[in-house]
């Protein structure tokens, strides 16, 4: 067994228990927790296969941010278990069809004649110089460029939609706008007058009001 | 020396030794670093604020650290109830995880990086971004409403300046055509010294990375996720002595993190300001403390952002700045007025 395969099988043991514990965990924070744990191991097991670009991107993407917002949601929620089993045994006999036809598929995939392990020849090793991420980006940009751009501007129209769909102003919320706040200069808040000077005191009072 | 003979004494082990003593030989200087980079801090605040600081610990107050150091090994850790122990326990070394491992791909020299990979400014984005998992684990697990609210703010403002900061290291990608940080330092030497380096072409992009860096680390005037008026301490508030320490000991070496990347991406890495001068380490570790005191500098000088403040600084000031300015850098390149190396 070499190197790489003994890790191969250690990562694919702690991403299987790992994806394993996201659905079992009785804790919503855990599961997270465990989601992200499957994400890094799952990034690792890609280094594996020489594709670092999408290994880090992953980390990147996944772990660095959609996670930490998941993360935010499940936390702010009080979530009762009891509630959450409520419709256990009604909800087993459509979740079992579900996963009995994803487990075919997979079957199908891994057993059948045309994708088994002969007929796919491992890919030649690459030089070490070699950057996939430059080659992932010229092809993005010179092969693909079409449907690259079209997948941005969904993705783009995506997120405008999801801003302008959850956004609700109040009307009689009161809130401060920054941008004005910034532009505020001294000379609009404060204004120096200068006053003429009081009639100078005689010696006689100031001591008057010291001892008196 | 001869590492022969220790190579035979280990044997197979060999490679396993000699990876822990590389990584030894970058961790403890390191940590020695960010014990003195506190001291410092305190001196120089000390005496902007016209103060001695620290001056009883050792001659002149240099022990402090240390003294420093061992007070908090010997405090007690406090589990409050109610908290997730293990997560709790867990969060300190979230954090301090990613800013040691992210240490693994810095050059200090051409020659002298534990990792040359190819992707390695990718790798440094990678792990920083883990970083902000302690600080949310922390606030969460405490069990307290101060720490939740400092965690609340503290991640949302480290994934909001992320993204400028991320963009503004898409600009040095396209100066250096390289995402390997050995390269882009080397695009950066053309003979001309200070002025072939990537701050003067990308001047808005390294403004923009030097405060999101600021931003990123919590660090005054961004440190509203451990406002002391506001929230007590933020997501750390419930932590003592050697838990609290590491949450301190990330803190720093995340701004010694932050300092090393400016460095080797706008001012040169190890490359010197002047041709007659040789390159070398010394350079490097002169423009990181240089970075360092502009953090303290801040701290000492500048009041603390209001919170809606910061996003609307983040959002709606960097992100278009970054944005524009990798345009106008696309442009520039295309023309003959391109004066640095294409």
């Amino acid at each position: 067994m070499t190197y790489s395969s003994i890790v191969f099988y250690a990562f694919s043991l702690i991403l299987v228990a790992s994806a394993l514990r996201v659905i079992t965990a009785r804790n919503p924070v855990h599961a997270a927790l465990f989601l992200v744990l499957s994400f890094v191991t799952a990034a690792g097991l890609w280094l594996l296969l020489e594709a670092e670009f999408l290994a880090i991107a992953l980390v990147l993407v996944y772990v660095g941010a959609v996670m930490v917002l998941f993360l935010f949601v499940v936390m702010m929620l009080d979530i009762n278990l009891d509630r959450l089993r409520e419709g256990y045994w009604d909800y087993l006999v459509p979740a079992l069809v579900v996963a009995f036809a994803m487990l075919a598929e997979m079957a199908a995939v891994l057993w059948g004649k045309y994708f088994s392990l002969g007929s796919m020849p491992p890919p030649a090793p690459l030089p070490a110089n070699y950057s996939n991420t430059r080659e992932l980006g010229r092809l993005l940009y010179t092969d693909y460029v079409y449907p690259f751009e079209i997948a941005a501007v969904i993705l783009l129209v995506a997120i405008v939609a999801a801003i302008a769909l959850t956004l609700r102003r109040r009307k009689d919320s009161k809130y401060v706008d920054p941008a004005r706040q910034v532009v505020v200069r001294r000379r609009d808040r404060v204004r120096i007058v200068s006053m003429a000077a009081e009639k100078p005191r005689t010696a006689v009072q100031e001591t008057e009001e010291v001892t008196g | 020396m001869d590492l022969h003979y220790l190579e035979q004494f280990f044997g197979p082990m060999w490679p396993f030794v000699w990876s822990i003593a590389k990584i030894v030989a970058i961790v403890l200087p390191l940590f020695i670093a960010v014990a003195y980079l506190t001291f410092a801090e305190r001196k120089i605040i000390g005496y902007i604020q016209v103060r001695v600081g620290p001056n009883r610990v050792g001659p002149k107050g240099w022990l402090q650290p240390i003294a420093d150091a061992l007070k908090l090994m010997t405090k007690e850790i406090i589990v409050p109830t109610g908290a997730n122990k293990f997560l709790f326990l867990m969060a300190p070394i979230l954090s301090i995880m990613p800013a040691l491992a992210a240490w693994a791909v810095i050059p200090f020299d051409p020659n002298l990086v534990l990792a040359n990979v190819n992707a390695g400014l990718l790798y440094v984005m990678a792990i920083t971004s883990m970083g902000v998992y302690g600080v949310i684990i922390a606030g969460w697990a405490s069990n307290s409403k101060y720490a939740f609210l400092g965690a609340l703010r503290s991640a949302a403002q480290i994934v909001s300046y992320e993204i400028a900061m991320v963009f503004a290291l898409v600009g040095v990608l396209m100066m250096s055509h390289s995402l390997n940080l050995v390269e882009i330092v080397q695009r950066q030497g053309s003979g001309w010294g200070l002025v072939s380096w990537n701050f003067i072409p990308l001047f808005p992009l390294f403004l923009v990375y030097l405060i999101s860096g600021v931003a990123e680390t919590n660090r005054a005037p961004f440190d509203v996720a451990e406002g002391e008026s506001e929230i007590v301490a933020g997501f750390h508030v419930e932590y003592s002595g050697m838990a609290f320490a590491v949450f301190f000991l990330a803190e720093y070496a995340n701004m010694i993190l932050v300092s090393a990347l400016a460095a080797i991406m706008f001012l040169g890495g190890w490359l010197s300001p002047v041709p007659f001068l040789p390159d070398g380490f010394p350079w490097l570790l002169a423009k990181i403390a240089f970075v360092l005191f502009l953090f303290l500098w801040f701290r000492a000088t500048f009041p603390r952002y209001r919170y809606d403040q910061i996003m609307r600084l983040g959002w709606k000031v960097f992100i278009p700045v970054t944005l524009v300015w990798l345009i106008v850098i696309g442009g520039w390149m295309q023309t003959s007025l391109w004066l640095w190396q294409k």
